[in-house]
């Protein structure tokens, strides 16, 4: 077999590469866009060979040619390479969006020339997030997407986009600062960041200073993912932001957030102490994220109010430390990344054809625009998680690991979660109605459905319908991901290849094991 | 490894400074409470490093007696981190000063949207046993500084706002 090795780091190179361009092309707003989408597109392919390759084990990448446990590396296994793979088509969808949006628009709202090289840093930040091997590349990648989307949801200076950014900006700063100290109190207790070798490190550490040091990772992503105490901030951040920014900032920044939960507690914590705080976690997100949805006016807040929401359904199914859980946790967030974009997308259209997004203004948008009452009611239905489609599938999965593990607290959160289902179901109808069917007070000044906005948007859709088309394969493709995480043998070995030390340079330059 | 007791307490300044910092309304101490709990941060990594020892250079230092190169390159790109993420604060703390002559966090939409609601139905957040102790919690919030108000919310801006005048008087808890 040909070594695909060179595929693993294309995700971060390319776009940060057309980022660059892009920065030095900022005279020439035509050429941006044709360097962004090229390179997104490549990213794209470049997942998507990775997705199938790595499905035969990791493929792990040496930066600079320093073995692992000194050198940095980039690991790609079935997991990240799924990750990867959904957030570049919603990147490139999102992308295309944007450009129909900002051609269609006056100048003013157009898209200013720093939005190309700021979305590709995104980009570049999410992929650096997904691949990297050890703790501290995971640190880098989150800031190179932090700081990228703190431009994003800033961009323009208006005084509302500062006033959400604010809040935005301060918390995710302190996210970081928590997390720095997490990587501190792990490279202080095991003398290492890698991933790998921390695995195997960890568990011969004194157990009170292993809980100690899960807490604080935890903690960190917590915020990062928005798990209930610690959300807070995220339904008064998106909703100010442009229709695209904050369609690729609920579908990704979040997700980032969970992978790196899923990462560290399969790998690195597989004894699973806080499963069962976990589980209260999931349950109080759940329901507190959905009973929030429902009390809003505002379609924006309440779709912030459902990521909130759904983010519990991937905490359950992670607490529940089983294959089943965590193939159906893993299904999940592949599908809440295209859904909760695809929403978002489709409030942004909304917005545009009924000039706002307040339930209580909007309304008879049904009979002016049927395709837009389709493209809003697929996702949504998908989102409430109506059979057949992924949503179902997905929730389906989680019940059902639920009801395997078959402690009170597992058949709880089973009740919880399909509450939190019928309360979905609930929020989005009121929202379907409101916009769509209700008689408008005053007759909104009907908008335009561009071309160029409306098929990113049903492609997206699309996509949300392959994964229940391809709920076979692609369940079958999570499960192997989940028995990889379970057995974290594979992982390990690819990443050190000689057992405790990796080969090169750096094995005889650094001496005795720090 | 025993940690070197100055910096220990040093570090726990800084982060008791910083936290403190960042609980303050306005943007510019926040900001500064935001770089001295990321100097505290990196400060954590290098004692977590170890203790200091010979320079890291192979031929000229016996190995056992080297400090570990390896927290100090990390603590490195997490100071040119802070360094950036400061630098973004301070821009966005400027232009909110431009804009509303002032650099407060503004309220929560959220909070005021509730402070609104409980100043239109006093019934829904009054409990006929409680007794009136002061002004309530969604008196507070009404009071806080509103500046955005108008425009932000496109939908419930228009909902009628209460004037002072229509205040709950006994909102208790």
């Amino acid at each position: 077999m040909t070594d695909l090795t060179w595929l693993v780091p294309l995700p971060v190179v390319i776009p940060l590469s057309a980022a660059g361009l892009t920065l030095a092309l900022y005279r020439r707003p035509r050429l941006q866009p044709i360097v962004s989408v090229t390179a997104l597109s490549l990213v794209l392919v470049a997942s998507l060979t990775l997705l199938v390759v790595v499905d035969d084990g990791p493929l792990v990448v040496d930066v600079g040619d320093w073995a692992a446990p000194v050198g940095i590396d980039l690991v790609a296994d079935r997991l990240s390479a799924l990750m990867l793979t959904i957030s570049s088509a919603v990147t490139l969808c999102v992308l295309l969006y944007s450009l129909a949006q900002g051609r269609d628009d006056d100048e003013e709202s157009a898209p200013i020339s720093i939005f190309h090289p700021t979305f590709l840093v995104l980009a570049a930040g999410v992929g650096n997030a997904f691949l990297s091997g050890d703790l501290f590349n995971i640190y880098v990648g989150f800031e190179i997407l932090l700081a990228a989307s703190f431009v994003l949801i800033t961009l323009g200076g208006t005084p509302d986009r500062i006033r959400a950014g604010t809040i935005y900006v301060v918390v995710a700063l302190l996210s970081s600062v928590l997390f720095l100290v997490a990587i501190a109190a792990v490279y202080a207790a095991t003398g290492t960041v890698n991933l790998a070798q921390l695995a195997i490190r960890l568990p011969e550490i004194d157990p009170g200073v292993r809980l100690l040091l899960q807490v604080l990772l935890l903690l960190a992503f917590a915020v990062k993912a928005a798990v209930f105490p610690l959300s807070a901030w995220l339904p008064d951040s998106y909703p100010t932001a442009p229709a695209p920014v904050t369609a690729v900032f609920a579908g990704l920044l979040t997700k980032v957030g969970v992978y790196a939960i899923i990462r560290t507690q399969t790998l690195l914590f597989p004894e699973g102490r806080l499963d069962d705080v976990l589980m209260w976690l999931a349950l109080a997100t759940m329901v507190i994220g959905i009973l929030g949805a429902v009390a809003q006016d505002d379609i924006k807040r309440l779709l912030s109010f459902t990521l909130v929401s759904h983010i519990g359904y991937m905490v359950f199914g992670i607490a529940l430390s089983s294959d089943a859980g965590w193939t159906a946790a893993i299904y999940y967030v592949a599908h809440h990344i295209t859904v909760q974009t695809a929403l978002f997308l489709v409030v942004g259209l909304v917005e545009r054809v009924g000039g706002s997004t307040s339930l209580t203004r909007l309304g008879g948008l049904a009979k002016m625009t049927p395709l837009l009452a389709i493209l809003f009611f697929v996702p949504a239905m998908n989102l409430a998680g109506i059979p057949p489609l992924s949503g179902f599938l997905g929730k389906l999965g989680l019940l059902q690991a639920g009801v395997d593990q078959g402690t009170g607290l597992a058949y709880v959160l089973v009740v919880g979660s399909v509450v939190t289902s019928l309360l979905t179901l609930y929020a989005l109808i009121k929202a379907w109605n409101k916009a769509f069917w209700q008689t408008p007070e005053t007759a909104p000044r009907p908008g335009r459905l561009p071309f160029g906005m409306v098929a990113p948007t049903g492609a997206l859709i699309v996509v949300g319908l392959v994964l229940t088309f391809a709920g076979g394969p692609l369940y079958a493709y999570t499960e192997r991901a989940a028995i990889t995480l379970r057995e974290r043998t594979p992982y390990i070995e690819a990443v050190l290849p000689d057992g405790l030390r990796g080969e090169g340079e750096s094995a005889d330059a650094t001496g005795e094991d720090s | 490894m025993t940690p070197n007791l100055v910096l220990v307490v040093t570090i726990g300044v800084l982060f008791t400074v910083g936290v403190y910092l960042l609980l303050e309304r306005s943007l510019s101490r926040v900001l500064i409470g935001v770089v001295l709990l990321g100097n505290g941060a990196n400060l954590l990594f290098l004692v977590a490093g170890g203790a200091a020892g010979r320079p890291p250079i192979v031929g000229l230092e016996p190995e056992g007696r080297m400090s570990d190169p390896l927290p100090q390159a990390m603590v490195l790109t997490a100071i040119v981190i802070t360094l950036g993420m400061t630098a973004f604060l301070l821009a966005m703390a400027y232009r909110s000063w431009q804009l509303h002559k002032h650099d407060e966090v503004q309220d929560d939409v959220e909070d005021r949207r509730i402070a609104r609601l409980a100043a239109r139905d006093e019934r829904a957040t009054t409990d006929d046993d409680t007794e009136d102790s002061g002004p309530s919690l969604d008196e507070e919030a009404e009071e806080a500084r509103d500046e955005t108000d108008e425009g932000v919310l496109p939908g419930s801006a228009s909902a009628a706002r209460p004037t002072r005048s229509e205040r709950p008087e006994g909102g208790a808890r």
